[in-house]
């Protein structure tokens, strides 16, 4: 991780461009200056990066793998499809970087509890295994819906010790367990931190888990060059609120060659109304302490949004990646639950690979954009996150339960 | 506030008097007592039915009203104000119709204030708010998640259509915070009395004192402004305790409990009137 690199946005202030900022309580001002300066002093302190680095290479297992997927590439247009395997991660995916990085600074910062919002489960089951490895209390909160379409995750988060509170609020999803986790903070912030799962909510929360999550581009590059002896043709990632996807992008944001592309869950497709795809389908305002795009009505209500996925059913997206949606350095596109479904099924078939539904996003992008640029493009696709979590959605969808007929084809 | 009490009132209409909530706690002051706040959500039981129970917290005894404006993602209150806003959305609440519940409050000649998130405002246009809000007779706005920090567009707005602006101070804010904050606001300083949500508790934080204590000590303006503390206050006893170092008592959840609680409006709208007649009895002590 090269600091420099990683700073040149967001300012001070934590504004990427027009999007980003702190639009917080005062009650948490004081939290997040704190949080910004232990993180700073932290990033600057050899011991703690040794000590993040000697986690991720001994506990979380990186560097994570750079897969060829030759039958998969073969249906995308004969593509060179390289998948960065961060479903092979500890816990199964990309949110034990963050994760690690915060739960040791969590610790530095002399706090003794942490809690954490949840969608599909990954970000707080990876949140439950950092608070066990260092003994910190953990609290996990999780919408209503979420913890049932998602309860091999719930079961997994109270077996590592974490308490995991229904939410039961608003639409009993994400955002919901984002408003309930910070209701807490408020009233915890002394002993507590709230270790954000993704580049979202107020600064310095966007630009801290970008840096922590950035080694997924930082080694694909590397393995890509070594791999090729070239940078790829493009970049593919799925986008909830956007932390696999800065990850995997932002070491490749100054190579210019290289097209990064952003799958956002479009639901039963845009145009129905019933989606998640905050970058193609909404408008600016500010949510969850961030100005960035987010789906509302005319009033700045937030819009209930849908998706076969969990982990991006969210009505908002981190502010980095307004700033590259609206500099045109990444291009945001919004993918059915359908195609994921579908995409989902073909990698299951082609590599023997059971990916999370969030990173089928990523795959059903991948074959659209290697049917455009062609076999003579290399590809690599965030592979974010393992199916194991979401078998019962599978069976569901597929009509994999004996005695059942399918409910999604 | 020393700007507005000053050369700017005496530019306006010859009598009538400068709209800005700080006139009501001067009233107040004048009285030697604390000035009582009610809050109370736009739409809420239904859209009469806050009005109705504005005007009854008025006549009870509420010296400034404030109308919340309703939204989905109110990651600053409890149970029960997430309950009643809830409720007014699924009534079908519009921001339009919270302008048209402050003008109806605000013809009693109570001063009223509009308490909400920033996103609403942000997406109706920051300055057309401020006009629109102007034109229903709105003192000016509480902003529970807009900080100075962020606050330019609103700043301009605020002084185009001379609007009060009420920031937040919390425990938890820094001394250097205090001045930066207290310096814009206009109208009166809100002080959370505890780090939390909103919502009744059963004793007052012991650090509410010293928060009012260093906010009045943070302000350089020749006139300060009047501090209220807002956030777990539900009863007599506890608003004649704040009362008793700061210059306004703020209730929301209780009100909103008692309408959720009762049989019928009449019974809530009973409710609400001897709760407030108990506070207005508690901030006299």
């Amino acid at each position: 991780m090269t600091i420099d690199a990683a700073r040149s946005l967001p300012d001070l202030t934590g504004h990427f461009g027009p999007f980003g900022g702190r639009f917080a309580p005062e009650a948490l001002m004081a939290a997040l200056d704190e949080l910004t300066t232990s993180y700073e002093t932290a990033m600057a302190d050899p011991a703690f990066r040794a000590e993040l680095d000697h986690l991720l290479a001994t506990y979380a297992g990186r560097p994570s793998l750079l897969t060829e997927a030759k039958r998969f590439g073969a249906e995308a247009g004969g593509a060179r499809i390289l998948l960065k395997r961060e479903d092979l991660n500890h816990t199964g995916s990309h949110k034990i970087n963050n994760v690690l990085g915060q739960a040791l600074l969590t610790r530095r910062m002399g706090k003794t509890r942490i809690i954490a919002e949840t969608g599909a489960g990954q970000h707080g089951v990876a949140t439950a295994t950092a608070a066990a490895l260092l003994g910190l209390e953990c609290v996990v909160y999780m919408g209503e819906v979420d913890t049932v379409r998602q309860a091999l995750n719930v079961a997994r988060m109270r077996m590592l010790g974490a308490e995991v509170v229904p939410v039961t609020t608003g639409s009993r999803t994400l955002k919901d367990a984002c408003n309930e986790a910070f209701r807490d903070w408020v009233a915890t912030v002394d002993d507590t931190h709230y270790c954000i799962g993704s580049v979202m909510g107020p600064h310095p929360f966007p630009m801290m888990v970008r840096d922590f999550q950035r080694i997924i581009g930082v080694e694909a590059r590397e393995q890509v060059l070594e791999l090729t002896g070239r940078p790829p043709d493009a970049v593919v990632a799925c986008v909830g609120g956007g932390s696999n996807a800065i990850g995997a992008f932002h070491a490749f944001v100054p190579d210019e060659g290289v097209r990064l592309y952003g799958f956002e869950a479009g639901g039963s497709g845009v145009e129905s109304g019933k989606h998640a795809a905050t970058l193609v389908g909404g408008s600016l305002g500010v949510i969850h302490g961030m100005r960035t795009y987010l789906l509302q009505d005319e009033d700045g209500q937030t819009l209930e949004t849908h998706s076969v996925s969990a982990g991006l059913d969210y009505p908002g997206v981190g502010p980095e990646h307004s700033w590259l949606h609206d500099s045109g350095r990444a291009t945001y596109e919004a993918v059915t639950d359908a195609e994921a479904m579908d995409a989902f099924a073909l990698l299951c078939r082609t590599e023997g690979i059971i990916p999370a539904i969030e990173s089928a996003h990523a795959l059903a992008g991948a074959l659209r954009v290697g049917r455009e640029l062609g076999p003579d493009a290399t590809i690599v696709v965030c592979l974010s996150g393992r199916g194991d979590k979401d078998m019962h959605t599978a069976a569901e969808w597929f009509g994999l339960v004996e005695g059942e007929g399918p409910a999604g084809a | 506030m020393s700007e507005r009490s000053g050369s700017e009132s005496m530019e306006r209409t010859e009598g009538a008097p400068a709209r800005t909530v700080a006139t009501a706690f001067e009233q107040a002051k004048a009285e030697g007592r604390a000035a009582l706040v009610g809050y109370l959500p736009a739409g809420f039981p239904s859209f009469e039915g806050a009005v109705t129970a504005a005007k009854t917290m008025v006549e009870a005894g509420c010296d400034v009203i404030e109308i919340g404006l309703p939204y989905t993602d109110p990651l600053m209150d409890g149970p029960t104000i997430q309950d009643a806003v809830h409720q007014a959305l699924t009534g079908g609440i519009r921001v339009a119709d919270v302008f048209r519940t402050v003008e109806a409050v605000a013809a009693t000649g109570v001063r009223t204030l509009v308490m909400t998130y920033w996103n609403p405002v942000d997406r109706y246009g920051v300055d057309a708010f401020a006009r629109d809000l102007s034109s229903a007779g709105g003192c000016g706005l509480i902003t529970p998640d807009l900080t100075p920090e962020e606050a330019e567009p609103w700043l301009a707005a605020s002084d185009a259509y001379d609007l009060d602006r009420v920031f937040l101070v919390a425990l938890s804010s820094t001394d250097e915070r205090l001045a930066k904050i207290t310096a814009l606001c206009r109208g009166f300083v809100y002080a959370a009395s505890l780090m939390g949500v909103t919502g009744a508790r059963s004793a007052v934080d012991t650090g509410a004192a010293h928060l009012v204590e260093r906010t009045r000590k943070a302000m350089t303006q020749p006139s300060s402004l009047p501090v209220g503390l807002g956030l777990g206050v539900s009863n007599g006893e506890q608003a004649a305790e704040v009362a008793g170092f700061a210059d306004g008592v703020i209730v929301g959840s209780a009100f909103i409990r008692r309408l959720l609680d009762a049989p019928s409006l009449d019974a809530g709208l009973d409710a609400v009137r001897r709760l407030t007649a108990e506070l207005a009895a508690g901030v006299r002590r």
